[in-house]
């Protein structure tokens, strides 16, 4: 079922990914690791190479420093030793090569006095589009979204479902490169998480969108991933990997399929032993 | 369609108004079968015949008032955010300017007026001087509230995308504080006439103002109670005249998007 060998290190695999030759990966981090100011150690070093047009997702217990590693890949926080590389470069070149990161937070951090489009529009007017130009990028966003009806509304008149979706739209507007979402629907009920997973899911294959993606749910991270990576805390730290085999469509009959339940079933498993205390510290 | 009754807005100004008659006929009625003199109390009829009677000179002297407590609210806001906008540049700035800020706001309008007023040859801006000092307080520390009341995930996000120091005020900082400043708005403007009788109060003791306080020092003296109160009456007026227009400005403001002032179901 998996490309990978339960238990077996993601390290080793990383690393000769990174040279392998083919299309550049996405992101690669290499040896990075976060030490803070407090002395916890929040991610021993890592070695991980995202490929272009993957759908990655981070799972683990918290304080596995998922959260960290999306930071770092987002270039929030810098890493206190080992160095990432985006595109083969540094994240200065990222700017100046066209390429761009778009981050959705937990919450949707809509300005509420701005209408849905002034939200959408905020991006490309911190960076100095023209609004003739930016119009239509907006009107296309807010459309792939779903919410043309609503695009003359106040946040405060929006659903919390809804409010994510702006906050989707926002993010996409730039046509961004990468995408990095740190639990973007963990506040959502079930239903409407569903619903918004099945249209990331058909948003990401539609643009072949690098993603990244942080959550705590087990069916979101098999439904949307092409490879789950699992982590452990104390000190944070990769624990396994799963590649989930399984292409488009993904809908509600994959969701209802045999194999996802049993690829839910493992990532159970796999959770459960990276929360356990013996696995505490088996890497470092 | 909703009974009259049950209708929000109806009840909002029915309700109040109706306390308000129910009070005036008990003082009407009760003073009339009481026989209270008029020189000790008046009786609403009293008042409303000395309204008539006195008019041109009260409205005189109320235009004196209200131009003196427009001035002074108009400088308050001008100047308040002026000095909000410097203190959220930075934190030293504001430790070391606020602390004079707050002496300027404890500090009695009475007890400083009579310095303005010989200090400032002419009375109107000495008047206006007093009323702003009163008045500015709120502004600023409302608007410097607001200022920094940021919601930290925006500000993470205008951060992240790189936003200069300026857009970052214009398209956040600026509108995030709307709520708060025109919460100042309506404290400052009650503030500013307050702060306007006070200082004719202070002036007229001296003779030298025309406001509607120097019709209630003149009324005292000669003894025409009725005018008193109804020069009050005036002052009351303006006072809940000026707090409804501030309520109808930031309602025109926020309504759509601010919870203290929505009025859109969700």
């Amino acid at each position: 079922m998996n490309a990978l060998l339960p238990g077996e290190p993601l390290d080793e695999k990383a690393r000769p990914m990174t040279v392998a030759s083919g299309p550049p990966p996405a992101v690669e981090v290499l040896s990075a690791e976060k030490v803070f100011a407090n002395g916890t150690r929040g991610l021993a070093p890592i070695d991980l190479a995202i490929a272009d047009g993957e759908f990655l997702t981070l799972i683990g217990p918290s304080g596995c420093g998922k959260s960290t590693l999306l930071k770092l890949i987002a270039n929030l926080i810098e890493p206190s030793d080992g160095r990432l590389l985006w595109w083969r470069g540094d994240f200065a070149d990222v700017g100046q090569e066209g390429r761009r990161l778009a981050f959705v937070f937990q919450e949707p951090t809509l300005m509420p006095w701005a209408r849905v489009e002034g939200n959408v529009r905020l991006p490309l007017e911190l960076a100095d589009m023209p609004r003739a130009k930016a119009d239509p990028l907006v009107r296309d966003a807010i459309a792939r979204v779903g919410l043309s009806a609503f695009s003359r509304h106040f946040p405060r008149q929006l659903s919390g479902g809804m409010k994510m979706r702006v906050s989707i739209a926002r993010a996409l507007v730039t046509s961004p490169n990468l995408l990095l979402m740190d639990e973007p629907f963990g506040a959502l009920d079930e239903f409407t998480r569903n619903k918004l997973d099945d249209d990331l899911v058909r948003l990401w294959w539609e643009r072949k969108l690098t993603t990244v993606f942080v959550t705590h749910s087990i069916y979101e991270a098999v439904f949307l991933s092409t490879r789950i990576i699992v982590m452990a805390a104390n000190p944070g730290r990769i624990f396994r990997t799963m590649t989930i085999d399984q292409g488009q469509p993904r809908d509600q009959a994959f969701r209802d399929s045999p194999r996802f339940a049993a690829y839910c079933r493992e990532l159970s498993t796999w959770l459960a032993e990276a929360s356990l205390p013996s696995a505490a510290g088996a890497a470092s | 369609m909703k009974p009259l009754l049950e209708s929000d807005g109806f009840v909002r100004v029915a309700a109040p108004l109706a306390v308000g008659i129910v009070l005036f006929t008990l003082w009407e009625v009760g003073f009339r079968l009481a026989s209270v003199p008029v020189y000790l109390f008046p009786k609403p009829s009293d008042i409303f015949a000395s309204l008539l009677h006195n008019g041109p000179s009260l409205l005189r002297a109320l235009l004196v008032t209200l131009r003196v407590t427009l001035q002074a609210f108009v400088a308050a806001v001008i100047l308040g955010t002026l000095i909000a906008f410097l203190f959220v540049q930075s934190r030293a700035i504001e430790v070391s300017l606020f602390p004079y800020a707050v002496l300027l706001q404890v500090t009695p309008v009475v007890a400083i007026a009579p310095l303005v007023i010989i200090l400032v040859k002419n009375t109107q801006l000495s008047l206006t001087i007093c009323a702003t000092l009163v008045a500015l307080f709120p502004i600023i520390s409302n608007t410097t509230l607001g200022l920094r009341s940021v919601d930290p995930g925006l500000a993470n996000y205008f951060r992240m995308n790189r936003a200069s120091r300026f857009k970052t005020l214009v398209k956040l900082r600026i509108p995030g504080a709307l709520p708060y400043f025109f919460g100042g708005l309506r404290i400052s403007s009650g503030l500013a006439l307050i702060g306007a009788v006070v200082a004719e109060f202070v002036a007229g003791t001296g003779g030298r103002s025309s406001g509607l306080a120097y019709e209630i020092l003149d009324a005292g003296f000669t003894l025409d109670i009725p005018r008193m109160f109804a020069a009050l009456f005036l002052i009351t007026m303006t006072g809940v005249a000026l707090f409804a227009a501030m309520v109808a400005l930031s309602q025109l403001a926020l309504s759509n998007w601010h919870e203290s002032e929505s009025r859109v179901e969700t």
